[in-house]
């Protein structure tokens, strides 16, 4: 369990470094993409189309904001993560497509974006759920927005970070996933779990 | 007292209840962060703390989902604005969505249109009970996204009973794992009706955490439960741990002979709710919150 600091663009070599409960604090550029930023960024890539950022080497951060504008600036008011599982059905094109080297949200993600980031050299960094604050108190500035077409939540908000986390690695590079972990440990005491409330076994 | 002294008090309610957790829920994960033993599950209390902490300090919501705008309102019969309280806390919404400011977060689910101030067809959302007297009693209840998918109906048999009932509890919440932001605290309703049931479960998580059921068999069985999922290792945002949840609570009312509906609501760490009495003269007193 090893703490790293990372600074964006990340390159895939410091990635591959990284082993699942490692903690990861990340400074330089990081953007959010939800549901609709993922469907969209693909589409566009599908089509030759140049997003509004280069991503390439940055982290992708699933998180719907709270901002709100001070004259001409944006203003970050919280920002915790979303739940990640909902990105599964992009998230491995996204990676291929865009080589984002961190992907950030909660919750964990499944196998087809394990084996996505032991391809392309990328981590998923778990960041405490609901801690938006927190999250917020590492951004030092919104640089950007695009898409705000799709509202608060779904724009595509490129933030200035530092020292954003602690992020846990909960997906590394070997495509080991401790959210995976976690389930067969449950899985083994499931019959242990029953007896303790009281319940026969099945 | 005036329209415009309640709406402010609701404001003051919205605003505790997504800027600062209820004392019992704070001294439940500090306890919680003393007792856990696997690293990364202390790493995730300590940030979830230290969030709560900022939050505090610096008034704003201590998660970016300010969630759907739910009050619990019990009323004396003889409280002089009994009538206008849904336009008081449908202006009180408003008005804390700005000035709070929270999330805009309610959709027309079937023209996806969002108004942007947390109001719209049936919410706020209000759960009455009229009582006797004059005074006014009330809970806003803000409840997140996240723990709301995750709640479960199970329209179990009479034969079934509470054994299945504790089944149903522990595999629904092994199934949620990491997606209802763990620690949680589990609200269960038993019997009523499919409705019924699950508006108890919910009800259930307005109970302070580390209060038990007054009837021993219930409170035996709540801990159980507590026991069995902390058992589960999901642990701490599911990255692993002993704290998955923070309490259990159940409720019941009575079932009909052929039915045994066992509703399961849950609530994320970052349990949103704030309470105040307010009597017919217009004074307020807070009983969630300390209140400088």
């Amino acid at each position: 369990m090893a703490t790293y600091e990372l600074t964006t663009p990340v390159s895939e070599e410091e990635i591959r470094k990284l082993r699942v409960n490692d903690i990861v604090y990340i400074s330089g550029k990081v953007f959010t993409a939800r549901d609709e930023a993922h469907e969209r960024a693909l589409n566009w890539f599908e089509s030759n189309k140049q997003l509004p950022i280069q991503p390439k080497g940055l982290a992708v951060f699933h998180c719907g904001p709270i901002v709100r504008k001070k004259g001409e600036e944006w203003e970050l008011v919280a920002a915790g993560p979303t739940t990640s599982t909902r990105m599964e059905m992009f998230e491995d094109k996204f990676l291929e497509a865009f080589q984002v080297r961190v992907v950030i949200g909660k919750g964990g993600m499944g196998a087809r974006t394990a084996a996505a980031m032991k391809k392309v050299g990328a981590i998923y960094g778990a960041f405490t759920g609901g801690a938006a604050v927190l999250a917020a108190n590492n951004v030092r500035k919104i640089t950007d927005v695009a898409w705000l077409d799709l509202g608060m939540p779904e724009a595509l908000w490129i933030l200035e970070v530092e020292r954003f986390g602690p992020l846990i690695v909960a997906i590394d590079a070997t495509g080991e996933n401790l959210f995976e972990q976690v389930k067969e440990g449950v899985e083994q005491r499931r019959q242990e779990i029953y007896q303790i409330a009281g319940l026969s076994k099945t | 007292m005036h329209a415009t002294d309640l709406e402010d008090v609701i404001v003051n309610l919205l605003c505790l209840a997504v800027t600062d957790l209820p004392l019992d829920v704070n001294m439940a994960l500090e306890e919680a962060l003393r007792s856990e033993s696997n690293p990364t599950g202390k790493n995730q209390l300590q940030a979830i703390l230290e969030n709560v902490r900022l939050a505090r300090e610096r008034s704003i919501p201590m998660c970016q989902d300010t969630g759907i705008q739910i009050f619990y309102v019990s009323v004396g019969s003889d409280f002089p604005l009994l009538g206008e309280i849904p336009q008081i806390l449908t202006n009180a919404v408003r008005k804390g969505t700005q000035s709070i400011p929270l999330r805009p977060n309610t959709v027309n689910p079937v023209l996806h249109e969002n108004p942007g101030d947390n109001t719209g067809i049936n919410v706020p959302w209000i759960n009455w009970k009229i009582t006797e007297g004059s005074d006014l009693r009330i809970t806003a209840f803000p409840k997140g996204g996240g723990s709301e998918n995750v709640c479960k109906l199970g329209m179990l048999t009479p034969g079934q009973g509470l054994n299945g009932m504790k089944r149903f509890v522990i595999d629904s919440m092994i199934e949620a794992g990491a997606k209802p932001c763990p620690p949680t605290i589990v609200g269960i309703g038993i019997g009523g009706g499919a409705d019924i049931c699950m508006k108890l479960a919910k009800e259930q998580l307005l109970r302070p955490v580390g209060y038990r059921h007054s009837n021993p068999k219930i409170a035996k069985m709540e801990n159980e439960l507590i026991q069995a999922l902390n058992k589960t290792g999901i642990g701490p945002m599911g990255l692993g741990g002993d704290t998955t949840v923070l309490d259990v609570h159940i409720g019941m009312a009575m079932r009909h002979p052929a039915s045994f509906p066992v509703g399961l609501a849950v609530q994320c760490w970052a349990a949103r709710r704030a309470s105040a009495t307010i009597t017919r003269k217009g004074k307020v007193e807070y009983t969630s919150h300390k209140v400088k």
